[in-house]
């Protein structure tokens, strides 16, 4: 474990993404704001926060589907802005994949859903035994390849084409994966069986997931690091037993108290106010001015004002 | 078997050429079109000749009746539903190439661009172009149809780069194409597959409203004198009727029928895009 903590195979590294639109009118959107983190092989980092938080946008980064508008991602030492070529791109997606959120919007409704393994296979994989290989990553998620195959993606359901980009994921062999709200459209069953086999790929293959929810019971299932958003901003970051025992950040601990107990009646007092979150959270940053985001722990770091 | 999988490969194809609305305007269109085509040849007389009696109401002889003068206002009808259907064409084609473009290269490559093409854009949109069509117009005394419609195309486009633009962003936000670009693929297919296979139905229907809107934008324009000086059209076969009194005198035929033909091309126009908006969403076709 002390082994695996030193070779992080990706770094970011006070990342900021700032959105503007309009040249006479500028609106700005801080979306992410100095957010910092590794990723080591092996290992399933959760990416907790309420919606809006700049979950996705980090996730984007990352695939430099956008551009940072200051820090740095590092991949196995090397900034990846830097990487502008067509072959330097391939090589990093052959290495560094996701699976979307949206899984409507993800397929082109012209196209049969056939496509988005075709794209992988022609750009990435040796063509051989294509069609075993696609055969068993479609079964591995609970899928019956002939009744998915060919057909359009309106044809079928939100868990299905769900399922067809996590397996179109299991084919590469990837070092990093960024899965964003992976298993939101699955049933039950099917669920705890797409993250055992995420699990057990990251633990066997030395994958690292950024595995982005809103669920806390699922990030502390199956991360070993969690990571808590609040308004762009890293709150809370450390391995999920010591930031689930032991949470410190006035959002954090909210998150952790408006979790629903099952057997239990619904307590009132309990239930969140967004209103009373901000003011908690603005009454934190106010007592601990001057001091920025602090390991408190090892292995478990606060983010204690937001004005350093 | 062959048959039921090509209309699933052409599901669009299927619903359009089902779709009530479509197919009326796609008949009278259609006929509209064969009109235009074989009207002149059906007609004794041409159009500026003095074909007969002035003053003489719709008959055997005359379909639409006769102007003032004797021309016959059937045979200059067909003849200007010619030249309607050549400014639709050249100036929709002018207006929605340029629309295009501007607008793709606005939403697809976004930051200045954007704001430099959507600045002239919307420079293009507020600037009080009836001052410049006269301008222009004052200044190029023989018109031909080809002119009008240069100059009508190229005043048509802005609302078109507008709509475009936007077209453009939402589907360059697809998830599938951020798909399609960490699989590996090159710019180029991205483009074609990605994006201009999704909006080709779109375009589409901007071509169908532009073709419409040229053609009243044309007549407009004639209307006010600034119609082409050679030939005929539609609007200034009415123009002549307006300017001899051809209601307050009688002739109703003549200002009445011409108008009567522009209004069923540009409402089968209408009837199609309607049709084609319930084909190609459907959330409407469902209903
Ligand atoms: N392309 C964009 N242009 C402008 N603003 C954007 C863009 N993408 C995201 N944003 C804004 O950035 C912020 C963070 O968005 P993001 O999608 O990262 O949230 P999220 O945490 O993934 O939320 P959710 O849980 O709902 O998916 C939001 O306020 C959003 O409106
Ligand atoms: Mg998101």
């Amino acid at each position: 474990m002390a082994n695996q903590k030193q070779d992080s195979i990706m770094s970011i590294q006070n990342l900021t993404k700032v959105f503007k639109s309009g040249l006479f009118k500028p609106e700005v959107t801080v979306a992410v704001k100095d957010v910092s983190f590794e990723m080591r092989p092996g290992t399933i980092l959760s990416l907790v926060g309420e919606s809006g938080s700049g979950k996705t946008t980090i996730g984007k980064l990352i695939l430099k589907l956008l551009q940072p508008t200051g820090g740095k991602i590092l991949y196995k030492g090397k900034d990846i802005t830097a990487i502008k070529d067509k072959e330097g791109l391939k090589e990093y997606y052959r290495r560094v994949q996701a699976i979307f959120q949206d899984p409507f919007s993800s397929f082109n409704p012209l196209y049969r859903v056939d496509r988005v393994f075709d794209m992988v296979f022609k750009s990435f994989l040796n063509e051989d035994n294509k069609e075993e290989k696609i055969y068993k990553a479609l079964e591995s998620v609970n899928l019956n390849p002939e009744r998915i195959l060919n057909k359009f993606p309106h044809q079928l359901s939100g868990g299905q084409l769900q399922r067809l980009l996590i397996a179109r994921a299991l084919l590469l062999d990837v070092d990093i994966l960024v899965a964003d709200e992976l298993i939101s459209m699955l049933d039950a069953s099917t669920r705890i069986g797409v993250l055992n086999l995420l699990v057990e790929l990251c633990k066997k293959n030395g994958m690292s997931v950024l595995f982005i929810t809103h669920d806390l019971n699922l990030g502390y299932y199956v991360s070993d690091y969690t990571l808590i958003m609040y308004k762009g901003r890293l709150v809370e970051r450390g391995s999920t037993r010591k930031v689930y025992e032991n949470p410190i950040h006035p959002y954090t601990k909210m998150l952790f108290n408006s979790v629903p107990d099952i057997g239990k009646m619904w307590d009132r007092s309990k239930e969140f106010l967004p209103e009373q979150v901000v003011h908690d959270v603005r009454k934190f940053y106010k007592e601990n001015q001057g001091r920025g985001f602090e390991e408190v722990e090892e292995e478990h770091g606060v983010l204690f004002s937001d004005t350093y | 078997m062959a048959a039921r999988e090509f209309w699933k490969r052409h599901e669009n194809l299927y619903f359009a050429l089902t779709n009530k609305k479509v197919l009326i305007g796609i008949s009278i269109f259609t006929l509209m079109i064969l009109l235009a085509i074989f009207g002149p040849a059906l007609t004794p007389y041409s159009y500026d000749e003095f074909a007969g009696e002035g003053y003489l109401p719709p008959s055997k002889d005359h379909l639409f009746g006769t102007t003032l003068m004797g021309k016959d206002v059937f045979t200059r009808t067909v003849y200007g539903l010619r030249s309607t259907f050549a400014v639709g064409f050249i100036a929709g084609t002018i207006a929605t190439l340029i629309g295009c473009i501007i607008g793709f290269l606005a939403g697809y490559y976004g930051k200045w661009i954007d704001e430099a093409l959507m600045m002239i854009t919307n420079i293009f949109l507020v600037f009080p172009l009836l001052a410049l069509l006269i301008i222009l117009a004052a200044y190029l005394p023989y018109r031909g149809i080809m002119t009008i419609s240069i100059i009508v195309g190229m005043t048509a486009w802005p609302w078109t780069a507008r709509a475009v633009r936007s077209q453009t962003l939402s589907i360059k936000n697809q998830g599938y194409v951020n798909l399609s670009r960490i699989s590996g693929i090159s710019v180029f297919r991205i483009l074609r597959e990605d994006i201009a296979a999704n909006m080709f139905s779109y375009v589409f229907m901007v071509y169908i409203l532009q073709f419409s809107g040229t053609i009243l934008a044309a007549v407009g324009l004639e209307f006010l004198g600034l119609g082409p000086t050679q030939g005929v059209s539609l609007g200034l076969v009415m123009q002549n009727a307006v300017n001899w009194n051809a209601i307050q005198l009688g002739l109703w035929w003549w200002a009445i029928l011409p108008g009567l033909v522009l209004t069923i091309l540009v409402v089968s126009l209408y009837f199609i895009n309607t049709g084609l908006d319930e084909v190609f969403n459907p959330r409407l076709r469902e209903m």
